[in-house]
């Protein structure tokens, strides 16, 4: 049987794991030129610091994913550097590019763990050079050493907030203000079942108390106002308090992020369909609890299949993998099956009460100013999607949001609406007055990704 | 924009350039970090005249870090090794 799995973060290892026990030897690709992910991604080789320095309280973790990952490369057809840029569900064929050259897998059953990117609200200011996710300021610090900036701001809400910042300042950086979008009312309503988190939900405690001790300017229930920028920089963000007060800090970075979102295009194009999961406010594909989904010898697992983080992560590629095997006809240890959903529904609890402490901030992207950049990669601005909903174009109105990109080009862009997606749906929504599940969402298109045009087509690889 | 080096910063030298202009990077730097950390500014300019822009998510997704590498075209500047030579253009 043959066998492909897509990612080698958290889901992808246990998921590679569990199929190499069952006497498998998958395909397994990842784009990356290394395995780990996205919260265990490894540096460079040239960079030498070691697991504690990395990954803080997820040394151990990392390290016990690391060996893992190592242990299953020779015993899998293992391909870094290699993208997946289409899938074919019909006659099942992955079709990727490595270091420019074009192939195909052919698969049986292929279980995607493509994980998540940051969710973001576009700000006034926000294509400044010095202004990035808030994922991409942990990257430049994990992978390179590197901070955004010198004096940097932190806007966002959400566990990475907290502990980006903290990571930030532990490493030497000046960070002049961590800004949170949520009221700490909101999130004192959510202690309660943050509790059920245990060890998460303590972290985060020490992350904030940690900024706190350290007399880190920190606000709650802010409204972003603009960041401000000359030249190719930052110079400083304005925002306004919970009273309403104007506020501003001088700084020369600021990184940004509310949450995740999965990167679901492989399992959009493998035809499974989405849902729109209302306490994560997120499209996500439709699986059960193992990972199964409704199109046969497709399986789904980690964030990309909807955000549970990273340990939930690897319970699911476990499971999933479990899923694909029983499917197939093996005899699984059940025991384990069980014990794996059990810990799936326990942490799907604690995921309920992370998002209602840090629930996505629709009412900011709706109420952005319609000269504020809304699709970074082709310069639209807000209010060319707001007029879509109103305007009367030969072929109607923007009832939803593929009409609406083909009115104005939102998600067309070469990011395919990863960046500005979740945005522009509120803000189409809005001015339509539905809700925004009611508006649909951008579908996904080959390659997932621009890929040069020069690569060679398939038929000529040997 | 300048990336600030704050840890594993001593690693070896390598040389590039910006526009024909040598630019000092080290081992181990992205496209990105080598450029921006080297005192670049930013990557690229906006080809719908709304300013430069020099990355957003460095995880590859957002595709706002073009610069082009000569004899290899067009690159993510996140996703790409610097190596000793390269001739880097704004993308
Ligand atoms: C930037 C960022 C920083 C984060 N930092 C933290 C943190 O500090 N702490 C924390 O608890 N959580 C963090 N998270 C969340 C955490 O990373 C995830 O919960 C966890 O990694 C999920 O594991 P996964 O296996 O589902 O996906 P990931 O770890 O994201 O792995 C997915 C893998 O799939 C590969 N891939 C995706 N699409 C393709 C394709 N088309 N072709 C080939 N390969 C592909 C990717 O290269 C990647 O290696 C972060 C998330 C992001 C996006
Ligand atoms: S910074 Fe987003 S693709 Fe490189």
């Amino acid at each position: 049987m043959r066998i492909a799995v897509v990612g080698a973060g958290p889901a992808g290892v246990r998921a590679v794991q569990t199929l190499v026990a069952a006497g498998h030897r998958p395909a397994w690709l990842d784009e990356a030129p290394d395995g780990g992910g996205r919260i265990y991604q490894r540096p460079p080789a040239a960079l030498n610091r070691d697991a504690k320095m990395l990954y803080g309280f997820e040394a151990k973790r990392a390290t016990a994913l690391h060996d893992t990952l190592d242990a299953m490369k020779p015993r899998t057809d293992w391909r870094p550097d290699t993208f997946v840029w289409h899938i074919r569900p019909g006659v099942k064929r992955l079709q990727t590019l490595h270091r420019g050259v074009q192939a195909v897998v052919d698969y049986d059953a292929v279980l995607l763990c493509t994980g998540a990117m940051d969710r973001v609200v576009p700000v006034p200011g926000w294509t400044l050079p010095g202004v990035t996710t808030m994922g991409a300021a942990q990257i430049a610090l994990k992978t390179q050493g590197c901070g955004i900036g010198s004096r940097v701001a932190f806007l966002g809400s959400g566990p990475l907030l907290w502990l980006v910042a903290y990571q930030y300042a532990r490493a030497g950086a000046d960070v002049v203000a961590v800004l949170d979008t949520t009221s700490f009312a909101t999130k004192a309503r959510a202690a309660f079942g943050l509790l059920r988190g245990g060890a998460t939900f303590a972290k985060g405690l020490y992350y904030i108390g940690w900024l706190r001790a350290h007399g880190i300017r920190i606000d709650e229930g802010v409204t972003p106002v603009a960041i401000e920028g000359a030249g190719s920089g930052v110079t400083g963000l304005d925002w306004r308090d919970a009273r309403g007060r104007a506020q501003r800090v001088d700084c020369d970075a600021v990184g940004i992020g509310w949450g995740l979102r999965p990167e679901a295009q492989l399992a959009d194009l493998a035809g499974i369909p989405f849902r729109f999961d209302a306490i994560q406010h997120n499209w996500v594909p439709e699986r059960d609890l193992a990972g199964r989904t409704s199109v046969e010898g497709h399986y789904l697992a980690g964030d990309g299949a909807g955000i549970g983080g990273a340990e939930v992560a690897e319970l699911a590629g476990a499971r999933a993998a479990l899923a694909l095997l029983q499917d197939a006809g093996a005899a699984v240890d059940a025991a384990e099956a069980a014990r794996l959903d059990r810990a799936l529904t326990a942490a799907g609890r604690f995921r309920v009460a992370l998002e209602r402490a840090s629930p996505y901030p629709a009412h900011l992207a709706a109420g952005l100013p319609d000269d504020t950049i809304l699709c970074r990669c082709e310069g639209l601005r807000v209010g060319e999607l707001r007029a879509a909903a109103a305007e009367e174009y030969p072929a109607g109105r923007a009832p939803e949001m593929n009409r609406a990109k083909a009115f104005t080009r939102t998600g067309m862009g070469r990011c395919q609406g990863r960046v500005c997606g979740a945005a522009a749906a509120e803000i189409l929504a809005a001015a339509l007055g539905v809700p925004v599940d009611a508006i649909g969402r951008l579908r996904g298109q080959p390659p997932v990704k621009p890929i040069p045009i020069v690569a060679p087509p398939a038929e000529a690889v040997p | 924009m300048k990336l600030r080096r704050l840890r594993d910063a001593g690693r070896p030298r390598i040389l590039l350039t910006l526009e024909g202009e040598a630019l000092e990077a080290q081992a181990g730097d992205t496209l990105l970090t080598a450029l921006l950390a080297g005192g670049a500014g930013h990557l690229r300019d906006s080809e719908f005249g709304d300013g430069p822009r020099a990355g957003f998510c460095l995880m590859g997704a957002c595709q706002d870090c073009w610069v082009v590498v000569e004899g290899q075209g067009r690159v993510r500047a996140c996703a790409t090794l610097a190596e000793d030579g390269m001739r880097v253009k704004r993308g």
